[in-house]
């Protein structure tokens, strides 16, 4: 039984200009105890999908439809109040810039103590104990020195793991991270990325991460979902997608990041580029949402959407003309 | 031989903050600490490192965009960090810059024809409006525009279109360096490719310098020919790529490398982690800057500065050690977690 289960979730948004169909149609699942990293580029709805989990979608002027059903009950049909005792406790969320979750006239140790106190029950001093505890949790030095700061006293590496340290306290189920190092120089990202996998394997949480950085994706999820213009394109579990992508886009994306160390041996190579831009979602696409930049897309494409489908063990893509088969080695 | 492009010499940057609220004593941000380094023609050197540690400082200084504490910043044998406003005009024309966001550094007013035609005039470039008019129609054609957009406004494109103005524009005063500050870091993947592509095809059509500014590393390796790594406002370590990249000599090269995230599921790697954060630059540690987070830290390192000096072909490091040791620990683990450890920061 999956943790999460997600059917042909559609969150839209009506704007001056027409409907945004932001995310338009999307199905997943999450499993107990397992990382699945959706990627795509800015604009493809990534962020939409994860505040549609947690129903953080402002209605109007968002809408949305589908199922979102979590542990066995239909988040979309609970209640505003139901849905209060499952954020930050069941599922919690750390975002890319820490200050949109954080309080900035709350001291660390008063955030994390409120939703303990909130979702568990805890007494003050219970609370600000297991505050502490969280914050050794997550490498903060000092931890009862930092518990009294604001958050404007920290730095942007310390900040993240207050987020971290917040998000976890109540042992969720599963954390939702949207872009959590983005905004991180690569050696914090390493201690933050580090932090995550090893708190998982204590806590058992599932994660879904939210990155556009095919590296970071690399490193720690076991599943991927890309993303684009507001649809799944393809899944597969990590290594089988980035040794064989079988969807154009995502062929596209993996040619266009250089690898480290690539370009040291033997002649430069020029980066793939995928031509044009992705398209604006407010208008209506009917064909395949990528025809407009594949070099493959043939009236088919442009008249039909292709559907989604299994071309390989786990492994789901909506082409047409995307290979079946086992991966060649 | 002629004189390098670009000569930067013992570069200092010092920015005053005040103590506090109350407080009459000021204090310096030591932005830029002695930096020195040369490009030659036509070559692109990379300027990286964690954020804070300089780079942009280092560019806006060359930019001209404020004056200098001390150092000598020399550009085709002519100092140019003294030069009075009204001599400087050549200069300028000669060194461009492109931002990480164009859009804040064009004008929303104006259509991308005045952005572009507005340095050609400046720089008196164009004799006649209709050799102005086939420069900027030009110019569309070099970063791959479409012509008929040029009486648009910076909103109404998308962040890579508007980083291709943003080069056009640069391109329209016919420098000879531009200094490219996170010109790419925000843009999505597959746009940053285009772009990338775009600044090599640039660079071997009109013999460009870059100095290429960027915190990620892996785009840095694919387009540089040579790098200088920053740290707190000095330069540890300045090689070819080539031996930068497959033989670090500096331990915060090292450990910055060994950060960057590859694209390739179970690769074996064993990053060396580096703690805590990088100290403040109002009060750089003593000795070597990096002394407080690094692996192999011995009691010199605290108290004597290391020199810059030269350890190989092209190779520059700032280190007292010679060679850098194994790295403890077993290479086949990536991630080396021991149970209940807490991760120390
Ligand atoms: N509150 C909102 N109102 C209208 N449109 C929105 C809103 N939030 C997001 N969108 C639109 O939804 C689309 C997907 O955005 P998002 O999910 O943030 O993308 P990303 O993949 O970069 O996270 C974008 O076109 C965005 O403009
Ligand atoms: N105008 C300024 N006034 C005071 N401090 C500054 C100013 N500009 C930059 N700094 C400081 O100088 C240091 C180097 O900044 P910068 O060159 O922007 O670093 P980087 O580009 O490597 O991220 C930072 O500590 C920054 O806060
Ligand atoms: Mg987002
Ligand atoms: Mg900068």
């Amino acid at each position: 039984m999956a943790l999460l289960e997600v059917q042909n979730l559609q969150t839209h948004f009506r704007t001056p200009e027409g409907i945004n169909r932001a995310v338009d149609g999307v199905s997943f699942h999450v499993d107990e105890g397992e990382t699945l990293a959706i990627v795509g580029e800015s604009g493809c709805g990534k962020s939409v999908t994860s505040m549609s989990l947690m129903r953080l979608i402002p209605e109007p002027p968002g809408k949305i439809a589908g199922s979102i059903r979590f542990q066995d009950k239909d988040l979309l049909q609970l209640s505003e109040h139901e849905m209060r005792a499952i954020r930050g406790n069941d599922i919690s969320m750390i975002f890319q810039e820490p200050m949109t979750s954080l309080n900035p006239v709350l001291t660390v140790g008063r955030q994390i103590g409120e939703t303990l106190r909130m979702h568990q029950g805890l007494d003050k001093q219970a609370a600000l104990a297991r505050a502490i505890e969280m914050l050794t949790l997550v490498g903060i030095p000092e931890p009862a020195r930092r518990v009294r700061e604001y958050p404007h006293q920290l730095s942007g590496g310390m900040r993240q793991r207050v987020m971290i340290a917040m998000a976890l306290a109540c042992n969720p189920k599963l954390l939702i991270a949207d872009e959590p190092t983005t905004a991180l120089d690569v050696t914090i990202q390493a201690q933050i990325l580090r932090l995550m996998l090893d708190l998982k394997r204590r806590v058992g949480a599932a994660i879904v991460l939210i990155t556009h950085d095919l590296g970071v994706v690399a490193e720690i999820a076991e599943r991927v979902m890309v993303m684009y213009a507001g649809r799944k394109v393809e899944e597969a579990p990590v290594a089988e997608l980035f040794r064989s992508p079988r969807h154009p886009y995502t062929q596209g994306l993996l040619g266009a990041v250089p690898k480290l160390g690539s370009s040291l041996s033997g002649a430069a190579r020029r980066l793939a580029e995928i031509p044009g831009q992705v398209p604006s979602l407010k208008k209506r696409i009917d064909g395949c949402v990528f025809a407009g930049r594949c070099a493959l897309a043939t009236d088919l494409c442009r008249e039909v959407a292709p559907g989604l489908e299994q071309k390989a063990p786990r492994h789901i893509v909506a082409c047409h003309y995307a290979p079946r088969g086992a991966a060649a080695a | 031989m002629s004189a390098p492009l670009l000569q930067v010499n013992d570069l200092k940057k010092h920015f005053p903050v005040r103590g506090g609220l109350f407080s009459r004593k000021s204090n310096w941000v030591y932005a830029v600490d002695g930096v020195s380094f040369e490009v030659e023609r036509g070559e692109t050197l990379s300027l990286v490192g964690e954020s804070g540690c300089g780079k942009s400082t280092v560019g806006r200084a060359i930019l001209r965009l404020f004056d200098i504490t001390a150092g000598q910043v020399v550009l085709d044998g002519q100092r140019i960090d003294g030069l009075s406003p009204r001599n400087l005009l050549g200069m300028r024309r000669r060194v461009q810059v492109v931002f990480q966001d164009p859009f804040s550094s064009l004008n929303p007013r104006m259509r991308v024809r005045d952005i572009l035609a507005e340095p050609i005039r400046n720089f008196g470039l164009a004799k006649s409006s209709a050799e102005l008019e086939a420069r900027v129609l030009a110019l569309m054609d070099t970063v791959r525009l479409p012509r008929d957009v040029l009486d648009r406004r910076p909103h109404e494109f998308s962040g890579g279109q508007r980083q291709r103005i943003g080069i056009a524009r640069a391109l329209a005063a016919e420098p000879e360096l531009i200094v490219c500050d996170e010109a790419v870091s925000a843009l999505d993947v597959s746009v940053k490719a285009q772009i990338v592509n775009l600044l090599q095809d640039l660079q071997r059509e009109f013999g460009l310098a870059l100095l290429f500014i960027s915190h990620d590393l892996a785009i840095v390796e694919h387009m540089t020919h040579r790098v200088a790594v920053m740290y707190l406002g000095k330069i540890v370590e300045m090689a070819p790529k080539q031996t930068i990249f497959s033989a670090p000599k500096h331990p915060y090269t090292r450990a910055l490398l060994s950060a960057v995230p590859v694209p390739e599921p179970g690769a074996t790697r064993s990053p060396t982690v580096l703690k805590g954060d990088v100290p403040s630059p109002i009060n750089p540690p003593s000795g070597c800057r990096f002394h407080t987070r690094c692996p192999f830290v011995f009691d010199r390192c605290r108290t004597e500065e290391p020199e810059f000096r030269l350890a190989g072909d092209g190779e520059w490091v700032a280190c007292h050690l010679d060679a850098l040791p194994e790295l403890p620990g077993p290479p086949g683990d990536p991630r080396p977690v021991p149970p209940n450890s807490t991760p120390v920061e």
